[in-house]
């Protein structure tokens, strides 16, 4: 079948798709997308943590990081996160250039509240 | 707000019972109001009901909608197009971020509304047929309305309206041209959806006459299994599911759960085709709104807590139907924790043999339907037919009653 | 913790769990905005 979404690339730069709404529920959340009007469950607090703050982090894996998501887990949150990719529930963004500064965003807190 | 255990992960049908913050989508009629009189409306529609909310109440909803983030909402009735203020309330919602689907008749649709149609987004549109050609669809929804709902899909095809749907409810007597409805809907470019007859408003009087028989059912699922892909169904077969491989959806009741109705009035109801006290959670003008409604009524923690499934759960195929439509068996005269009167074991035929003779189904006192035949009655049930409004009728709405 | 694992995969199947995957369960189920009974 063919599609526009692109295969996972933990190392590249994502953010929640622009045509979808995320809504949060007391087990993580659901998400449409208005385009493809898919509708995913997001099973953990944390993992709904981890998409919102992926725009805000020059790859996956350093969300993955800032928000605390132990290296074990780190499969599961990608086999996730290449699932909402496939699902177009998040897409790239303009890679942003390397740079050794350290990012204005810190520590992902929603998934300490989580 | 309650601090009861929910299951961490899971599946999301293991949620449902502890609630969810905001339907995933609901159904709101927005009138009783109709240019048609269909023999079998789930919603006994007709005639306007004086006590409707007024643009304001309905703009507030619309609000509480969005603060709740509801995705989107499936706007029907009656016709809702009758309404002078719905594309008003059309802007209002998708300017609010609530997405819109309606469902129509298609009589308001010329081609002006169906270009401005075409060039706004969030919003869905969905044509009701009942029939692949005239001579099936005119005996339940009168005469013209076939020819109504093609020229909308015309003038929506025409305007390159993008995936627009014709949605069917699937009777004994259309049950035989699945195929020729797929060919229509390929025809105009648009998608073809298939919901159950339930025998729920004036569908009561005609599903001993209309519901599919077993063999057609059984040729249903099989059509469904071979030719589903990219057919909708509203999850609305899934006590066919008993018949074998599971159809796609989350297959149980979403009633009080993933979906409920909101009427022309503000009462909210569990499920559109559960239009009886029985069902009804609250009203949209009391104290909280529909918020409240949603997340506190008694009705609603009923139904999301786990349903006792009866006799109904030493049967194999249980997991797969869960007891079949609530709503078919209430208004059938069935209790709720037994088989569906379309049960494909047969238990429901069984089970509905055995009621009381004397004893009559719950009806709802509820009912908007016209009291005088309207142009283009339909003739299944043998009433004569008033001719059509003619095309060159300026009012499109020649033969509504309106109060 | 859940005590009996959930035959979960990506792309939700309505099939009870009458029998046990291997797989680990996924944290994301997709659901069809469609498929859910109760709306006309």
């Amino acid at each position: 079948m063919a599609t526009t979404a692109v295969a996972f690339d933990p190392s590249r730069a994502w953010r929640k798709a622009r045509s979808v709404a995320l809504r949060p529920e007391p087990f993580g959340a659901l998400v449409y997308h208005f385009g493809n009007r898919k509708l995913s469950f997001l099973k953990s607090k944390p993992l709904v943590a981890v998409v919102e703050a992926l725009a805000d982090h020059p790859d996956a894996v350093a969300t993955l990081v800032a928000c605390g998501v132990p290296e074990s887990q780190w499969p599961a949150y990608e086999r996730a996160l290449a699932d909402l990719a496939r699902s177009q529930m998040i897409e790239e963004r303009t890679p942003v250039p390397p740079t050794t500064r350290r990012l204005a965003a810190g520590p992902c807190t929603e998934a300490e509240n989580a | 707000m309650t601090t009861v255990e929910r299951p961490v992960g899971g599946r999301l049908i293991d949620q449902f019972e502890y609630g969810l913050d905001a339907p995933i989508c609901l159904t709101w009629e927005l009138t009783y109001a109709c240019n048609l009189a269909c023999v079998h409306c789930l919603s006994s529609s007709g005639r306007r009901d004086p006590r409707e909310l007024s643009t304001a109440e309905a703009e507030a909803v619309i609000d509480e909608l969005q603060r709740m983030q509801v995705f989107y909402v499936n706007v029907g009735g009656g016709e809702p197009t009758v309404r002078p203020d719905f594309w008003h309330l059309l802007d209002y919602a998708v300017g609010h971020d609530v997405g819109v689907k309606f469902s129509t008749n298609g009589i308001k649709l010329d081609k002006a509304r169906a270009r401005q149609l075409a060039a706004t987004d969030y919003v869905d549109v969905q044509i009701s047929l009942d029939g692949a050609t005239a001579q099936v669809n005119d005996r339940v929804r009168g005469a013209g309305s076939f020819a109504t709902a093609t020229r909308a899909l015309e003038n929506l095809a025409e305007a390159g309206m993008k995936d627009f749907k014709v949605s069917v409810v699937v009777t004994r007597e259309n049950a035989g041209q699945l195929d020729d409805f797929k060919a229509l809907t390929d025809r105009y470019g648009a998608q073809l959806r298939i919901t159950r007859l339930r025998p729920s408003g004036r569908g009561a009087d005609v599903w001993d006459q209309l519901h599919p028989t077993q063999q057609q059912q059984r040729e249903l699922y099989q059509w469904l299994l071979a030719h589903g892909d990219g057919v909708l169904t509203g999850d609305s077969f899934f006590h066919l599911s008993a018949f074998g491989e599971a159809l796609p959806g989350l297959n149980l009741c979403g009633a009080g759960r993933v979906v409920c109705l909101i009427d022309p009035v503000g009462d909210v109801y569990a499920c559109p085709f559960a239009i009886h006290e029985n069902f009804l959670a609250g009203n949209v003008r009391d104290e909280g709104g529909f918020q409240r409604v949603w997340r506190s009524s008694e009705l609603f923690a009923d139904l999301r807590s786990p349903q006792t499934g009866g006799a109904c759960t030493q049967c194999g195929h249980f997991d797969a139907c869960r007891g079949g439509c609530m709503a078919a068996k209430f208004f059938t005269g069935l209790p709720l924790d037994g088989p569906d009167p379309e049960c494909v074991q047969g238990y429901g035929e069984a089970a509905l043999a055995a009621r009381d003779g004397s004893a009559v189904p719950p009806r709802s006192p509820l009912d908007h339907s016209h009291t005088r035949p309207v142009r283009g009655q339909p003739t299944l049930l043998g009433m004569p037919a008033l001719p059509p409004a003619k095309i060159c009728d300026e009012s499109p709405l020649s033969g509504l009653e309106l109060r | 913790m859940p005590d009996t694992p959930q035959p979960d995969t990506a792309v939700v199947e309505p099939a009870p769990a009458a029998e046990e995957l291997v797989i680990e369960e996924s944290l994301v189920e997709e659901v069809s905005i469609d498929g859910m009974c109760g709306v006309y």
